[in-house]
C-alpha cells in the first residue's frame, strides 16, 4: 500500500476501485437476501415445527418428513406420492418441447415472403399468461362441446368425463397445454441459435455429400448446444415450477390426481384445509432439493464457460 | 443455411412449402383462434351448443362492453400496471447497478455474488412462499401493491443481474479504464458512460420483466386477495365465477387480460428476442 497522495483526499476517494462495487451491489445484495436467500432457510427451519402461520411454532423435529416419506411404522402420504410421480411426468414429458421446438424451428428457418410474421406469430403462446393458456385449453378439452372430445368423436374415441375430468388423462392434459407456450420458447431459442450456424461448414458437410439426418445431428446441432443447454435449463425450471395451468385448469383434482409438489404444498399451506405452514414448508423443501440437484448442474456447467471464457 | 433454402429446391417444393405455412400457423393457433371466435357469440350460441361452428351474430361491442363496465375488469388491469411499471423500473434501477459492480470489478467473492443471484433465480416459488408471505403481512402489506411489487423487484434482480452482468462485460473494457486515466470518477463512469451502451439491455429487460410480472399468477394468489390489489391474472379467476358458464365473457375478459404483454412484444419484438435467447449464441 502506497501512502496517501495529498492528506486532503477523503477515505472514500483513496479506496474508491475497491469499495465502489459494494456500494453498487448493497441495494440489490439487500432485496435479494431479504426476499429470497434467507427465506430458503426459514423454510427449512419452518418445516421442522408445527405452524398455523399465525401463533406459536412448536417444535417437532423431523416428524413431517417421516410423515411426508412413510418412514417408521407409517405409510407413505398418498397425495405425495400421487404429486411426486406426476413431477417425474411432467419433468420427462415437457422436455418434448426442446425437439418440438426445434423441429418448428427448422421448418420455420427460410427467407421466404412474410417469414417474419410468421415466426413471431409462432411464438406468439409463450407471450400469453398461464392463465389465459390454462382457460383456452380448458374450454377445448370440455366434454362433449369440447373441440377436442369432437376430434377424437371422429376416431371414435371418447374420454370418459372429458380429458381434465378423467384421472387416467388429466395430467397428461395438462402438460400438453404447457408444451404448447414451451415448445414456443425453445423454438426462439433455436431459430437464434440456427442464424448464427457457420454457414462455411454447412457447405463443406454439403460437398462432402452430408444431407438431412446426418446434417442435422452431425453439423447443425454441435453448432446448437448453447442454445441446446438454456432450452434445458428453462424447460427443466418451468416443469417443475408448473402451478398456474393446474390451479386454473383442474385445481388438483380429478380426485387429487394431477397434484404436483407445488401445488400440494399451496394446498396444504393456504388452503380451505387449513394452515399447516409447517407440512407445506416440509415439502417445499424435497421440491427445492429436487431442483437442487439441476441448479448444481446449471450452476457447473456456467461457471466451467466462465472459467473458459478467461 | 440448415435446412436447404426453399429457393433452391423444385418449384413444387416451394409451393408446398407456401401453402404448408398459413396451414400450419392455423393449428397452432388454433386455441386462440377459438377464443378470439368465442369472445364475439351471443350467449345463445353457447345455449344451443353452437360451440364451434360459424357465430349466429357478431357481438364484439356487447362482450367487451361487458367487460369494461360492467365487472371490476377495469380495476385489476389498473392494479397489473401499477404493479408491473414499478416493478420493472426498480429492478432495472437494481440490476443495472449490481450487474456494472460484477461486470466491471475484479474483487473476492465476485463470482459467488453473481452465481448466489443466479441460483436464486431457480428456487422453485414455494421454497419462499411461507417466509415471503409472513413478512409481508408482518410490513402490513399483504393485500397491497406494494408488498408484491417488493417481492417481484427482489426476486427478478437475480434474472436482470445475470442478464446486465454478460452485458457489461461484453462492452470495450478500455474505454473505462480511459475515463479513469481522465480523471472521472466511478459513480459518473457508471452514469455516463456505461448506462448509455447498456440501453438495448435496458430495452429488452423492460420487456422481459413487463411480461413475466404482468403474467405472474403465484405471487398474486398468495399476497394478495380482491380487487383492491390483485392484478388480472387473478382478477380473471374472481370474473369468471362471476360469469359461470358465460364462454363468451370469460373469452373476452381473457384476451382483454391477456393483450397488453402481446402489444409489447410486437412492438418490441427485436428487444424481446435478444433478451429470451440470451446465450443462445456463443
Amino acid at each position: 500500500m502506497s501512502a496517501p497522495a495529498s492528506p486532503n483526499r477523503s477515505w472514500y476517494k483513496r479506496n474508491e476501485i475497491s469499495v465502489t462495487p459494494w456500494l453498487f451491489l448493497i441495494p440489490g445484495i439487500l432485496f435479494f437476501a431479504v426476499y429470497v436467500i434467507v427465506p430458503i432457510f426459514q423454510s427449512f427451519w419452518i418445516s421442522f415445527h408445527e405452524w398455523d402461520g399465525l401463533g406459536e411454532k412448536t417444535y417437532i423435529g423431523t416428524a413431517h418428513y417421516e410423515r411426508l416419506l412413510g418412514l417408521g411404522d407409517q405409510k407413505i402420504d398418498r397425495k405425495f406420492e400421487v404429486s411426486f410421480w406426476n413431477n417425474i411426468r411432467w419433468l420427462v414429458l415437457y422436455l418434448l418441447a426442446i425437439p418440438l421446438g426445434l423441429f418448428i424451428a427448422i421448418f420455420l428457418n427460410q427467407t421466404v415472403r412474410g417469414i417474419r410474421i410468421y415466426k413471431s406469430l409462432f411464438f406468439f403462446p409463450f407471450v400469453i399468461s398461464q392463465v389465459v393458456v390454462g382457460l383456452v385449453f380448458s374450454w377445448f378439452y370440455l366434454p362433449n362441446d369440447g373441440l377436442f372430445d369432437i376430434l377424437t368423436g371422429f376416431f371414435g374415441i371418447d374420454v370418459k368425463g372429458g380429458v381434465l375430468g378423467n384421472p387416467n388423462t388429466a395430467t397428461y392434459g395438462i402438460i400438453a397445454a404447457g408444451l404448447w407456450p414451451q415448445t414456443a420458447y425453445c423454438m426462439i431459442l433455436y431459430l437464434t441459435g440456427l442464424n448464427a450456424v457457420d454457414p462455411e461448414q454447412v457447405e463443406a458437410a454439403r460437398l462432402d455429400g452430408a444431407k438431412g439426418w446426418k446434417m442435422l445431428w452431425y453439423v447443425i446441432l454441435p453448432q446448437l448446444k448453447p442454445a441446446t443447454f438454456i432450452a434445458f435449463v428453462v424447460t427443466i425450471i418451468g416443469a417443475l415450477r408448473s402451478f398456474d395451468l393446474i390451479s386454473i385448469m383442474t385445481n388438483g383434482g380429478p380426485f387429487g390426481s394431477t397434484r404436483v409438489l407445488s401445488f400440494y404444498m399451496f394446498e396444504e399451506s393456504l388452503s380451505e384445509f387449513g394452515f399447516r405452514m409447517g407440512y407445506g414448508s416440509a415439502i417445499a423443501t424435497v421440491l427445492f432439493f429436487i431442483m437442487l440437484g439441476f441448479i448444481v448442474y446449471f450452476l457447473y456447467s456456467m461457471w466451467r464457460d466462465e472459467k473458459e471464457a478467461r | 443455411m440448415f435446412p436447404t433454402p426453399i429457393e433452391k429446391r423444385t418449384r413444387a417444393a416451394q409451393l408446398s412449402y407456401q401453402g404448408l405455412l398459413p396451414l400450419a400457423l392455423i393449428m397452432w393457433l388454433l386455441p386462440l383462434i377459438a377464443v378470439a371466435v368465442f369472445s364475439i357469440r351471443p350467449d345463445a350460441d353457447f345455449t344451443n351448443g353452437n360451440y364451434w361452428g360459424m357465430p349466429s351474430s357478431f357481438e364484439f361491442f356487447e362482450n367487451y362492453g361487458k367487460v369494461f363496465f360492467e365487472s371490476d375488469m377495469p380495476r385489476y388491469l389498473l392494479n397489473s400496471v401499477m404493479i408491473t411499471i414499478p416493478t420493472v423500473l426498480g429492478t432495472i434501477a437494481l440490476s443495472a447497478m449490481t450487474g456494472f459492480a460484477l461486470g466491471i470489478y475484479k474483487f473476492k467473492g465476485n463470482l459467488l455474488i453473481f452465481f448466489m443471484f443466479i441460483a436464486g433465480n431457480f428456487v422453485p416459488f414455494q421454497i419462499l412462499m411461507v417466509p415471503v408471505r409472513d413478512l409481508t403481512v408482518n410490513m402490513n402489506l399483504y393485500d397491497t401493491k406494494t408488498g408484491l411489487i417488493l417481492f417481484h423487484i427482489a426476486f427478478q434482480t437475480g434474472f436482470c443481474t445475470l442478464f446486465m452482468r454478460n452485458f457489461i462485460r461484453a462492452l470495450p473494457f478500455p474505454l473505462i479504464e480511459a475515463a479513469r486515466v481522465e480523471g472521472v470518477r466511478e459513480w459518473q463512469i457508471f452514469l455516463y458512460v456505461v448506462l448509455p451502451l447498456m440501453k438495448p439491455a435496458l430495452a429488452a429487460l423492460a420487456v422481459l420483466i413487463f411480461t413475466f410480472i404482468w403474467n405472474d399468477y403465484f405471487w398474486a394468489v398468495v399476497l394478495t386477495q380482491g380487487p383492491d390489489a390483485q392484478p388480472v391474472t387473478a382478477g380473471i379467476t374472481a370474473f369468471n365465477s362471476q360469469y359461470r358458464a358465460a364462454y363468451h365473457l370469460m373469452s373476452a375478459g381473457s384476451i382483454v387480460a391477456a393483450l397488453p404483454p402481446v402489444l409489447m412484444f410486437f412492438l418490441m419484438q427485436k428487444h424481446f428476442i435478444a433478451g429470451l435467447t440470451l446465450g443462445a449464441v456463443k
